[in-house]
């Protein structure tokens, strides 16, 4: 397969679409751009999402509403002050303190290893919305090496890592295979294992092989702290700053995928199939093959994303622990273009969303779930860039052409 | 009603059958073999002795309260099933059932469900009439889902957002019922269906933006946007959230049937509307011109723009007709359920639908059908807590999403999208 190195047939290289049929789920995905349209979008995405989501919390405002009628300029002054408030309460609990950068870090560890997870199903052309259930299985097999035995940190850690892994890769496998073997396409079979998953979880954390002593809700026992990532800044000696090596073993987990996508064979296979599969089948790439492995590895990325949550944050498993991570991830993927460097950088973009939100929780009387809306207001530009050009008169590339395929493939 | 078409050779006797056919078929005979071993001993050997499952098909308020129970002796009923399992088995491998293949997988899994019926029932008495009307109640937002997926991928839209389109709609019946009267909410609910379906439209059909992640993303916005704003309008104004639930109405005559009667026709509007919807869309996909101009729009768009159909339009139209169903279902969780709303409280059900679609092989009857299989299931988890059975309720509420693995996989039957499904036209 060395031959497939060439530059003259890398797939990134090549500006021009191959066939039609094929373009615009890597445009949306950021497959194949520049750096100026991959940077571009996304900022201007973010800008608007900011700007809509402003409107939405004056919208939802009951008691400015009623004000507006009989006095005008107290309600605008009502509206501003939730508004300013609340967007200084999401830099301050983002970015504010040391508490908070390190806050952002940890929300930001296990939506990097998700959103990989995505990252790389979309090179292949593969969509991953499985990720979700691959955190659960994952989280649950990192628990179990967490709880059975006691050994040292350097052991102990790696194995449950291990685990989390393996886990994932195997319930990332199922539709990969699935798909190989028998063409069911891998968003239906993914979203139907999420359910899976989410039910078998609440069946083993009540089960005597992960549930507390003495407890009657589903609540596993808690991972040895040999089995914990220990906290980076442990030396500042302050509980509340929660941020763990977690952090750097996501980066790293981040430079590996890179080095895979970009500097091996098997990434190059990845990538050519998320190209251009007949392209690839003729190249004599075995596809069918080639749809397990990128599922095995981008589960394996779920399954750390899990093991991360348990391992770094909550320590011991509670229904859907996974909390919708698995679902961000996918916003996040396409924000950052569904490369690692990009899924870095959105990371810690919602990550920092994320903490704020809590901070801008507490401060005004704005819910956490506002964060949603805004990330998927991110995705919704970022989707269309025929939108963000009509909005701000700007080339953005390439224009939308097609997608990727339907149910059949 | 899901029998294949396929029209039989004029030769008769052994007709070509690919590959894939003669492993599905052989697949399937094997699975009536373990079936029928897995029923002699989990539910015969396991209940000898146990005594007599008693099946109530009335309630003591209904018309004929005499209606003797349904009395089968457990362990005899699996035996029984079991040898019928086992006789289709042999057939299915030696011969075969040819076109009515699925007719008898369906008499198999409804002789299964049946045993286990008996056998969880053992020594006991069951209303078979509550669970079957709860399965009825139970299988309406999936069906108005599903149906709202078949209209819109009938041509060639991906609707992933049904979830969406349920939550959104349940929301605003909740808000605009709560303030006004239910029948208005519904109409809103319906609207706002509508008006996501069109947003899917606008970023498919025109920005030609991948469906499945335009689906997904309205799923998130729409998840987003109520679950903030039940924090931030309905939890603090109790009276925004407190919608009226449309009573029952019986329908006379009918609903004294006895077991029928209470099944079918006492139920709400949102159970009438929906066997309606499913008849009328069948008639309309299927027997007027714009049916067939729709199916011809999702099957081959060049094609019927080619003879003067003007696909853009068909695309948002049935996408937005959809939209309307999917409201509809959203506000059965408030007018036909609870009367309330609460954070994500579709649960999923838009993705069930989106499997009942498949199941239903994007076919009204066949959606329907498979939204009651899977609305079965619903009630089931409910009832078997009641009698106490050693399965854990988590494995029965996994069994729709196995069901829907299982279909997509070509297991029970190659289910055939629309050849055009997913992609979007470009006119020239």
């Amino acid at each position: 397969m060395t031959d497939h190195e060439q530059p003259s047939i890398d797939p990134s290289a090549t500006t021009e679409p191959l066939d039609e049929g094929s373009t615009l789920f890597r445009d949306i995905t950021g497959v194949g751009l520049d750096w100026r349209s991959a940077l571009l979008v996304p900022v201007l995405a973010i800008l608007t999402a900011l700007v809509v989501s402003t409107v939405i919390i004056a919208l939802t405002d009951l008691d400015a509403l009623r004000m507006w009628g009989s006095d005008p300029a107290a309600a605008f002054d009502e509206t501003w002050d939730t508004i300013f408030a609340a967007y200084k309460a999401l830099f301050q609990g983002s970015f504010g303190s040391i508490r908070a950068i390190s806050e952002t870090l940890v929300g930001a560890t296990p939506l990097i290893l998700a959103g990989l997870s995505v990252a790389i199903g979309f090179r292949a052309g593969l969509f991953n919305i499985g990720t979700e259930g691959q955190m659960l299985v994952g989280g649950m097999c990192a628990i179990l090496v967490g709880i059975s035995f006691s050994a040292p940190l350097f052991i102990h850690l790696p194995l449950a890592l291990l685990a989390g892994a393996l886990g994932g890769a195997v319930w990332g496998g199922i539709p990969g295979l699935l798909r190989a073997r028998t063409g069911a396409h891998e968003v239906i079979t993914t979203i139907m294992l999420n359910f899976i998953a989410l039910r078998l979880v609440d069946y083993f954390l009540k089960t005597s092989l992960f549930q507390a002593e003495g407890r009657d809700d589903p609540v596993s026992q808690t991972v040895a702290t040999s089995a914990r990532f220990p906290r980076l800044l442990g030396f500042l000696d302050r509980s509340d700053v929660r941020v763990t090596f977690g952090i750097l073993f996501a980066l790293a987990v981040a430079y590996g995928i890179y080095w895979l996508l970009y500097k091996s064979t098997i990434g190059y296979e990845f990538r050519a199939v998320g190209y251009n599969p007949d392209g690839a089948q003729y190249a004599g790439m075995n596809v069918a093959w080639l749809y397990v492995g990128v599922m095995a590895v981008a589960g394996a990325m779920g399954g750390l994303a899990g093991s991360d949550q348990i391992l770094s944050v909550l320590h011991r498993g509670t229904p859907g622990f996974s909390a919708g991570l698995g679902f961000d991830a996918i916003a996040l993927a396409l924000l950052g273009r569904s490369h690692p460097a990009g899924v870095v950088a959105a990371g810690i973009l919602f990550g920092a969303l994320r903490s704020g939100g809590q901070q801008m929780q507490v401060a005004t009387d704005l819910s956490i779930d506002l964060i949603l809306v805004i990330q998927a207001l991110i995705v919704i530009f970022i989707a269309a860039p025929a939108l963000i050009r009509a909005i701000y008169r700007v080339k953005t590339g390439k224009s939308t052409e097609q997608l990727t395929r339907g149910w059949a493939a | 009603m899901t029998a294949p078409t396929k029209v039989e050779p004029a030769g008769g006797g052994e007709e070509q059958r690919s590959p894939a056919e003669m492993r599905r078929a052989r697949n399937i005979g094997i699975a009536y073999l373990v079936l029928a071993a897995f029923v002699l001993w989990a539910f015969g050997i396991g209940s000898i002795g146990e005594g007599d499952a008693a099946f109530k098909l009335v309630r003591p308020t209904d018309r004929f309260p005499g209606f003797p129970d349904l009395v089968v002796p457990s362990a005899a009923l699996a035996f029984i099933v079991a040898t019928v399992l086992a006789f289709l088995g042999g057939i299915q491998l030696t011969r075969g059932f040819k076109k009515w293949t699925n007719v008898v997988l369906a008499i198999a899994l409804l002789l299964f469900v049946f045993a286990f019926l008996g056998w969880a029932t053992a020594g006991k008495s069951f209303s078979l009439v509550g669970m079957m009307q709860e399965t009825v109640k139970r299988s309406v937002p999936i069906a108005l889902g599903a149906l709202s997926g078949v209209l819109s991928e009938r041509v060639a839209v991906i609707n992933i957002a049904i979830e969406g389109m349920l939550l959104g709609g349940a929301f605003v019946a909740a808000l605009v019922g709560s303030t006004t009267g239910p029948y208005l909410a519904i109409v809103a609910a319906m609207l706002t269906g509508a008006a996501l379906a069109w947003v899917l439209a606008v970023f498919s059909v025109r920005y030609r933006v991948d469906q499945i992640i335009t689906g997904v993303v309205i799923n998130l916005f729409v998840l987003g946007l109520t679950s903030f704003m039940t924090f931030r309008i309905l939890s603090s104004n109790a009276h925004l959230n407190n919608a009226e639930i449309l009573k029952p109405i019986a329908l006379p005559l009918l609903k004294d049937i006895p077991f029928l009667g209470p099944i079918l026709f006492q139920h709400n509007i949102f159970v009438y509307a929906t066997y309606l919807l499913v008849a009328v869309t069948t008639y309309a996909l299927f027997h007027t011109k714009w049916g067939l101009r729709s199916r011809a729009v999702g099957e081959h768009p060049r094609a019927a723009d080619t003879l003067g159909v003007n696909v853009y339009r068909y695309r948002y139209m049935n996408v937005m007709i959809g939209g309307l169903i999917a409201g509809l279902g959203g506000a059965y969780f408030i007018q036909g359920s609870v009367g309330r709303f609460d954070e994500n409280m579709t649960l999923g059900r838009g993705f069930i639908g989106l499997a009942a679609m498949i199941f239903g092989r994007w076919h009204p009857v066949g959606a329907l059908g498979a939204a009651l299989v899977f609305g079965f299931s619903e009630a089931l988890q409910g009832k078997l807590a009641i009698l106490q059975t050693p399965i854990p309720s988590e494995f029965l509420a996994m069994a729709p999403y196995l069901v829907t693995i299982v279909v997509v996989a070509g297991l029970v039957g190659k289910a055939r999208p629309p050849a055009a499904d997913g992609q979007p036209y470009v006119k020239e």
